[in-house]
């Protein structure tokens, strides 16, 4: 018995290249989707991301480069593509002084759909059901996320992007949204999802870091701390702790350095030993406590990366 | 002894039947960094404003540096920098206009502002903007002048209010290395509230709040510490296979997806009939790579007790 499936390439981007005017917003981009992944899309504002996904919606002519999306030519053929994927971006539209249920109904005629069983099947598959006749303007950021998430599956899309979709809930209420989002996987749906949250990143199965229209890095979230190979993450217990963080932070060898609650988070080139880095620590008035290697984070990953402006 | 410089006992605020601050009791200490985590409509910002005196509470009892903020008003807002969710600029007014607004309404004569504003200016790094006009600026330089007119009167306190919301993590970081600097060389105490759990993990005390309430309270290393060989990750395939035998493992609580892998939460106690799972999914023809126990973060603790 084997679990593999064929590969099958959902989004294939070939350096994708994007310009307004003397701006390059886009730079020579590639990457490939597989079906079943949920691939995040992380990087500062004004990076490129939404630009990528725009332009994978067929929204925006890119300036060169291909774009497949589901097998189809994005600019020579964009409406069949729209009908196929679902988007979901950081404001979206509900009608505030109609019910969930209506909002649905809506977003469902807008793709034709007329048939009940199909918003109700939605509605039960989103959690929905239980507030299905509450107003949207009686409902906490929570539930809306998951009815704009309801109103982009409808036409049941066999890919979705979500532009920053858990903007504003606690960790609890991002959780119970990505179980939905792993529901869909389950189904055989394709997922892109931009985010600002690290925890959300960890959620991914590939994450893609972008920077000044670059795509820096595209990787598992444990092969991007692989990557990280080339430096070394410390936990520094010092006193005082923040004169000694505002001292690091202006150390040529220090790459960075944040606190980390009650001791310092720093990372250094590879060859940075601890006998040098307690020295550099000592060298000011600060009295070093313990100092210890660290397992990188998916944040040292991308403050490394795409921090160096 | 550090000095307690924010204080509340049981402090209430409710708008209708809501309740939005709901008996807060807090106790923040000179030179903290405390941090405020909660989803929107927690009654984060009700909190901060009711501590900078643009709300008055219900009931309890508030004091800042010493101050009581309903009888010794006046004196308790000056210790205090606000920088709200949406802080209000004039954008045809320039960076330096804009300070010196700041720094007027909080009734501070120019030959006092003048020079902590282009100190305050410098710290933030926008002095070589000081002429620009404020709608002309980035996001994250707005923020530096928000920032920056909220320590124009050298306050005690900083009441940040989701400064990073949007924000993507370099930014943050940069911003976060600002803070630290106040911290550090202007002996200021920090509240801030955060939707980030990276950001939180930063803070030395951290709050959670729902519904108005402060539901647990503790340093980021005390509150994963209540996790502690509870959390477990496990790899394989096919995923959703494992994920259905491990949910139906006696041990465990809940498991999370997490990209390629999952996460377990193992009831107290229980890890050592783990061994019993993994012979499960291999007898069901499934693939073990590993089981092993991960350092809890915070986001762990805050699900596991919301769910409880």
């Amino acid at each position: 018995m084997s679990f593999e499936t064929a590969m099958e390439i959902v989004i294939k981007a070939e350096n994708l290249t994007k310009r307004f005017g003397d701006f390059t917003a886009v730079n020579s981009v590639s990457f490939s989707v597989q079906k079943g992944e949920i691939l995040g899309y992380l990087g500062p504002n004004g990076s490129g991301k939404t630009t990528t996904i725009r332009m994978l919606l067929g929204l925006l002519t890119p300036s060169a480069g291909s774009i497949e999306v589901l097998g189809i030519n994005v600019q020579q053929n964009p409406e069949p593509v729209r009908q196929q994927v679902g988007y979901m971006s950081q404001k979206f539209s509900l009608y505030h002084d109609m019910t969930v249920e209506e909002n649905l109904a809506f977003y469902a005629g807008v793709y034709g759909i007329v048939n009940r069983q199909r918003i109700n099947a939605v509605l039960e598959e989103i959690g929905l059901t239980e507030v299905k006749r509450s107003l949207v303007q009686n409902l906490s950021t929570g539930w809306r996320q998951r009815l704009a998430l309801a109103t982009s599956i409808i036409h049941q899309p066999p890919l979705l992007f979500l532009d920053e979709p858990t903007g504003g809930v606690d960790p609890a209420a991002r959780r119970a949204f990505w179980d939905l989002i792993y529901q869909q996987v389950e189904q055989g749906v394709t997922a892109l999802v931009t985010t600002h949250y690290m925890d959300e990143a960890e959620y991914c199965t590939r994450v893609g870091i972008m920077q000044s229209g670059r795509l820096l890095a595209l990787d598992t979230p444990q092969g991007l701390k692989k990557s990280m190979a080339s430096t070394t993450i410390w936990d520094i217990h010092a006193t005082p702790l923040l004169p000694t963080l505002t001292r690091l932070e202006k150390h040529p060898n220090i790459l960075l350095v944040r606190l980390a609650s009650d001791h310092l988070s720093v990372i250094t080139a590879k060859d940075m030993d601890k006998k040098s880095l307690e020295h550099i620590i000592e060298q000011g008035n600060s009295k070093c406590v313990q100092i210890e290697e660290a397992e990188p984070s998916l944040e040292d990953v991308f403050l490394t990366l795409a921090g160096n402006n | 002894m550090l000095e307690l410089v924010i204080q509340t006992e049981n402090l209430s605020k409710s708008f209708g039947k809501t309740r939005a601050v709901d008996n807060v009791n807090l106790s923040i200490h000179s030179g903290e960094i405390y941090g405020l985590v909660g989803p929107d409509g927690a009654g984060k910002t009700t909190l901060m404003r009711l501590l900078c005196g643009a709300l008055h509470m219900d009931n309890g009892k508030a004091t800042i540096a010493g101050y009581d903020i309903t009888n010794q008003a006046e004196h308790a807002r000056q210790q205090i920098g606000y920088l709200a969710q949406r802080f209000a600029m004039y954008e045809e007014l320039t960076v330096w206009e804009n300070l010196q607004f700041f720094a007027e309404v909080r009734g501070l004569p120019s030959k006092e502002w003048v020079q902590r504003g282009k100190e305050i200016l410098e710290f933030v790094g926008l002095e070589e903007f000081a002429g620009r006009r404020a709608g002309q600026l980035s996001g994250g330089m707005k923020q530096k002048l928000g920032l920056a007119s909220a320590l124009v009167h050298r306050p005690r306190i900083l009441l940040l209010d989701e400064p990073t919301t949007g924000v993507d993590p370099v930014t943050r970081q940069g911003f976060w290395q600002l803070i630290i600097r106040v911290v550090a060389q202007e002996n200021v105490t920090v509240l801030i509230s955060t939707p980030y759990m990276d950001e939180a993990s930063r803070c030395m005390r951290l709050g959670f709040m729902r519904q108005g309430k402060i539901f647990l309270e503790g340093k980021p290393r005390d509150l994963c510490a209540k996790l502690t060989q509870q959390i477990y990750e496990l790899q394989g395939r096919p995923l959703q296979l494992l994920r259905q035998i491990a949910a139906k493992h006696a041990a465990v609580e809940n498991v999370q997806m997490f990209g390629g892998r999952l996460h377990l939460r193992i009831k107290r106690g229980q890890a050592k009939t783990l061994g019993r799972l993994k012979s499960e999914i291999r007898s069901a023809g499934a693939i073990v790579d590993h089981l092993k126990p991960i350092d809890p973060q915070l986001e762990d603790v805050f699900i596991a007790l919301v769910e409880k």
